[in-house]
Parts: C-alpha cells; sequence; structure tokens
C-alpha cells in the first residue's frame, strides 16, 4: 500500500513537472512591454534577468545589441520599474552578470539548450539564440514547454 | 458626470487627433520638407545601405509587401506597405518613433522629412 501511494505520488509529480513551464511562474506581462518590446523579438520573460542586468539595458536602449531600442523618458522609466520589480533571482533561471546581460548567454540558457547543435542555430529559420518563437511557437504566450517545442528543418 | 462626459470627450478628442492615415502622414511630411515627395527616390533609399551594415530592406525585404525578417534577431516582420497592414501609418507617434530608431540604424542620423516622404509616397503606392 505504501509503495503504491509512493508510486502513485512520484507519477503525479512526474505529471506536475511535465506541466510545469520551467521558465517559473508566469509573471502577466505588462501591457507596455509586450507593447514596446515585442516588435523585434518576443517579449521575454521577465524572470530570465536580474534586475541589474534590466536596468543596464534600460539604461542604454539607443545601442541596443546593435540597434538603436530608444524610446521616449516616461516609457523608458515606466518599463525599467516594472521589469525590475519583477526580474528573477540571480542564481536561478537569472545569472548573476551574463555576458553583455544576454539572456542566451546565461548559464541556465546555456545549459537548457546543450543538445542544439550549432549547425541547427544557423538554419535559416532560426537564425539567432534570441529567436525563441522558431522553435518554441508559444513563446508569445510565454509558453516554453518541452511538450511545444518544434524544431523547424 | 459632467466631469466624465468632459473627460470622455477629451479622451475621444485625444484618440481622434492620434489616429492618422497614412496619406495624411505623407502630406504631413511633404508640408514640412517643401519640396514634392519622389516614390522612385523612396525606393531607392529603401533598398541601398548608407554606408553602415544594414538597408531598410535587410529586415523588411526588398519590397515590403510581405513579412520581413529581424536581420538580427530572425523574429518575422509583418509587412510595412500600408495596403497590406492596415496597422501601418496609422499613428503618428510610432511612425516617428521607428523612423528614429531605423534611420539611426540605417544611416546613422535621423531622417529628413523629404525622406520621409520619398519613403511613405513609395510604400503607400506598394498595392
Amino acid at each position: 500500500m505504501k509503495t503504491k501511494t509512493l508510486f502513485a505520488t512520484t507519477l503525479l509529480a512526474v505529471a506536475t513537472l511535465a506541466q510545469a513551464d520551467d521558465h517559473g511562474p508566469r509573471v502577466a506581462p505588462n501591457p507596455t512591454y509586450v507593447k514596446e518590446c515585442s516588435d523585434c523579438h518576443v517579449a521575454f520573460p521577465v524572470q530570465m534577468l536580474t534586475a541589474a542586468s534590466w536596468s543596464r539595458l534600460m539604461g542604454k536602449l539607443p545601442r541596443h545589441f546593435g540597434s538603436d531600442a530608444s524610446l521616449d523618458p516616461a516609457t523608458t522609466s515606466e518599463l525599467t520599474k516594472w521589469l525590475t520589480a519583477n526580474a528573477g533571482n540571480p542564481g536561478k533561471r537569472a545569472s548573476e552578470n551574463p555576458p553583455e546581460d544576454r539572456i542566451t548567454r546565461s548559464s541556465w540558457f546555456v545549459r537548457k539548450h546543450d543538445e542544439v547543435a550549432a549547425s541547427t542555430w544557423q538554419r535559416p529559420a532560426i537564425k539567432s539564440a534570441a529567436n525563441c518563437a522558431a522553435c518554441h511557437p508559444r513563446a508569445a504566450d510565454g509558453r516554453y514547454s518541452e511538450h511545444d517545442i518544434r524544431i523547424p528543418k | 458626470m459632467k466631469h466624465i462626459v468632459v473627460g470622455s470627450l477629451l479622451l475621444a478628442a485625444f484618440a481622434a487627433a492620434h489616429a492618422v492615415t497614412p496619406t495624411e502622414q505623407l502630406a504631413g511630411y511633404t508640408a514640412q520638407a517643401g519640396t514634392p515627395a519622389q516614390a522612385a527616390r523612396g525606393q531607392s533609399f529603401f533598398t541601398t545601405k548608407h554606408g553602415h551594415e544594414w538597408s531598410c530592406s535587410s529586415c523588411h525585404g526588398a519590397t515590403p509587401t510581405g513579412t520581413g525578417k529581424h536581420a538580427s534577431t530572425g523574429k518575422e516582420i509583418k509587412p510595412l506597405a500600408p495596403s497590406f497592414n492596415a496597422e501601418r501609418f496609422a499613428d503618428a507617434a510610432k511612425t516617428e518613433k521607428w523612423f528614429r530608431r531605423n534611420c539611426n540604424d540605417v544611416v546613422g542620423r535621423e531622417c529628413t522629412p523629404a525622406e520621409k516622404a520619398d519613403l511613405l509616397s513609395w510604400l503607400v503606392g506598394l498595392k
């Protein structure tokens, strides 16, 4: 009986884990964040960077990874407040200081994608590690479950 | 109650002032430029590089009536020509924001009203 219960509990736990999105509890997206930050890339999950990283990025939007992503001061300030208030804690999914404050250079991201070959990243339909939606079709809704992964040929 | 009515009217007036058509924005830029817009010049401006890494078409495609692709992130970009995407050039602040950013990326400076008029004149004409 005890074994059966334990087995059932384990199954349930595994099932729950499989259902859970491993990007952590989803933070309801801020409409301004989605509006202003999802034209060139998906609105990345806010918990993937620390408050320090978000703060640095928001402080240099006119030079944002090679592009001018400047916003007016009021919007910049509103978004900085929301991003830093909802940021990830260092050491979990967010790295303390990922190179260039890139989500894709955090140790968590690198480990999660270590099965993806370099040649796969270079496929025209993928092109960039920042192109989440290429393989995670529901990325725009903040959904990155392994069940949903579709790697384009 | 009166305040609510006045507030709603103000809001409606603000929204109306904000919403523009591509043709109205073209007229605005042309007036600022003080010279007639030339669609052919706009096309050439769009498809050539200006001493930097990208042209406008690097992301939007040579003829932006279809889906483009961001040259850096790979994310799909919806058509830019207003006849193929009703959301384009329908909000003056958004138009200005993107001209500022993209002209800085492509040309290394902000675009002049004449350049914006030329570009918009070409884009509006794509059917």
